[in-house]
């Protein structure tokens, strides 16, 4: 017979105590993450060693090397320089020229003005602590897009008109990545609703536009937006070659758009749209209160991806004669004034620069909201 | 739409009040699976009915027939004097006046409490906000957790988001609530939570349609319990009777597995 034990009761509920310190300090996180066996040490050591021998030399070429100042290419000759460093005085004399493209100088102003409207619209809409989201929306969707026709295009009050065919560089770079980031979200969201809607014609109708555009590279809806598109056209028809090419950027970020907003759609539980009809919300309602706001917030990442991967695509419309940032740089190299063996490396490192910054700021943008998003409604 | 429920009526009401629910003839399929077959149910205005079967008895599919969750193939349904029809507005309609409360509370995880509760009022029955938010403060208070109506639904246990769910559902001003297996999803020691605003609720003579496996709240509670299985309704009777003297041998049986 097993022995008869005692009951056990306890006399006190023992306290929450902190968590035990870690190795602390710097020192203590190094060694945990960098150097923790040997094998690891080789490691951090190799990698050390690369990332030394690729950044040596572009610090180098960018910087040590580099050519600040000079009016023309004798600045940037590797005989006169002191060696074959980066030509930023060139880029520096072009500057004007990369971010308004042909624009003339004289009406400059309003690009900048544009740009302006544009920040004060866009910064305090991406900042959530800033009240007023509704006007700032508003403004950024209603008032923007007619104050920056306006003022870029002109034509009206006193302004003269400015062809598009003038239009270039960032800013060029801007109008498109901009206009087809507004359009192709909702009507990406539209096709993504169509595609898994209850009436077989508008899905059919969403399922062949998307398979569609997605089928096609990015080249041949420009090339034959800009080529193809005026032989159909009868005559006497003008259809500017920017809005032709908007159009098309549109179109095409729109269907993978769809695609990626289909996925959020897809992994909100059948329950959700049960309660919403179970209130007695018809379905444009729910989808707008119910499903796509948490629909969209589990595709932040694959938007934000999409839009970077139209911003970079931008560059395309080169091919249809437009000279967005990267066509206006290339353009430059033409010009005999600044000829010079590290011309093209400089500006194309510029140009680098330039996209990177404008991408990973998107990117950080999209992590702040994913994480602000989250604490909300964690559970 | 005119009460048609009046050219049924007279067949021996318990309580011989209006007719808040008349279902006839109905009959359900699920591909080739005949879920619901030939069912027939009254329920009067201010009556509690506990519905209850073996699961896969078609309990949850004749509740959700309804308020149209789901379409059935043959037979009438009148809620409220209002035909169930393919006509989307009449749906909505109808929908307005019933509420329902699910298994797995359904609460929407991007709004805060009070934001669930007023989502109805406010975008379907166009009610201004700062009212719709006192009635819906009004209602979180009635099932206990006005404390909570700032917190999002994933801070909540499973008791305090199924009294939400409630409250979200009452927010609507319904005539009719139905229940699917409210308190399935919980851990036991906050099904009596719920169970007491249900209670609570039973006594202010709001109809209710409650699909449980609670044999104590359908004791206290019920008016009338429904015993389904197959599709079919087995058997029905007030609870007193239902309990000491189950007459089908299903009853009997089904009785037995969850009393024991």
């Amino acid at each position: 017979m097993a022995p008869r034990r005692r009951p056990y009761v306890r006399s006190a509920m023992a306290p929450s105590q902190p968590p035990p310190m870690l190795a602390s300090g710097p020192l203590g996180w190094l060694r945990r993450n960098l150097f923790s066996n040997w094998w690891n040490s080789a490691l951090t050591l190799a990698c050390l060693y690369l990332i030394y021998a690729l950044a040596a030399p572009l610090v180098q070429f960018a910087l040590i090397d580099a050519v600040w100042q000079g009016a023309d290419r004798e600045a940037c000759l590797p005989a006169k320089g002191q060696g074959a460093g980066a030509c930023w005085a060139y880029i520096h004399a072009k500057f004007g020229q990369f971010i308004y493209g042909r624009y003339p100088a004289a009406e400059r102003w309003r690009v900048d003005l544009v740009f302006l409207l544009l920040a004060g619209g866009l910064i305090p809409v991406a900042m959530p602590s800033v009240p007023g989201k509704r006007w700032n929306v508003l403004f950024l969707l209603a008032v923007f897009p007619v104050a920056a026709y306006i003022l870029l295009f002109g034509g009206w009050f006193t302004l003269p008109r400015v062809e598009t065919a003038r239009w270039g560089g960032l800013m060029l770079t801007l109008v498109v990545a901009i206009s087809g980031i507004a359009a192709s979200l909702p009507l990406g969201v539209l096709l993504a609703l169509g595609r898994r809607s209850a009436l077989p014609a508008v899905r059919l109708a969403s399922i062949v536009f998307i398979e569609f555009w997605r089928g096609v590279p990015l080249i041949t809806v420009l090339f034959m937006s800009s080529v193809l598109l005026p032989l159909f056209l009868p005559d006497g028809v003008h259809f500017d070659k920017l809005l032709r090419a908007l159009i098309g950027v549109a179109l095409f970020s729109a269907a993978y758009m769809a695609e990626v907003v289909r996925g959020g759609l897809q992994a909100i539980p059948r329950g959700q749209y049960e309660a919403a009809m179970a209130l007695g919300l018809g379905y444009w309602k729910t989808m707008r209160l119910i499903v796509l706001p948490q629909a969209l917030k589990l595709v932040i990442p694959g938007i934000v991806n999409t839009f970077i991967g139209l911003f970079k695509d931008t560059t395309l419309v080169l091919i249809i004669g437009l000279f967005d940032l990267l066509g206006i740089i290339q353009l430059s190299f033409t010009d005999p004034k600044w000829a010079s063996p590290n011309q093209s490396l400089t500006a194309y490192l510029f140009a680098a620069g330039v996209y990177w910054l404008f991408c990973f700021g998107m990117s950080r943008y999209s992590l702040f909201m994913e994480r602000r998003l989250n604490v909300e409604q964690r559970s | 739409m005119s009460n048609n429920a009046a050219d049924h009526g007279g067949q021996g009401a318990p309580r011989g009040g209006d007719i808040a629910i008349e279902i006839s003839g109905l009959n359900k399929w699920f591909g080739d699976f005949h879920v619901l077959k030939d069912i027939d149910l009254k329920v009067y205005k201010g009556e509690r009915i506990v519905i209850c079967g073996p699961s896969g008895s078609g309990k949850s599919t004749l509740i959700r027939c309804i308020n149209r969750l789901e379409e059935h193939q043959r037979g009438r349904i009148v809620v409220e004097g209002i035909e169930l029809t393919s006509d989307l507005k009449r749906i909505e309609n109808i929908r307005r006046e019933v509420g329902m409360v699910f298994q797995h509370f359904n609460l929407f995880p991007h709004l805060t409490t009070l934001e669930n509760c007023t989502l109805g009022p406010v975008w379907a029955r166009n009610m201004p906000k700062a009212r719709a938010e006192a009635l819906a403060m009004e209602y979180l208070e009635r099932v206990r957790i006005p404390e909570q109506a700032n917190k999002y639904p994933g801070q909540l246990s499973g008791g305090q988001r199924q009294r939400v769910a409630i409250a979200r559902a009452l927010c609507m001003n319904p005539k009719i609530m139905l229940f699917d297996e409210p308190t399935s999803a919980l851990d036991p020691e906050m099904v009596k939570e719920v169970l007491d605003v249900m209670t609570d609720l039973a006594r202010s003579g709001m109809t209710m349609l409650v699909v449980t496996h609670e044999m104590g709240f359908a004791r206290e509670v019920a008016d009338r319990i429904i015993f389904m299985d197959e599709g079919q309704i087995v058997e029905e009777n007030e609870p007193e009777a239902f309990f000491a003297d189950p007459r089908h041998e299903r009853t009997r049986t089904f009785l037995g597995q969850i009393l024991s």
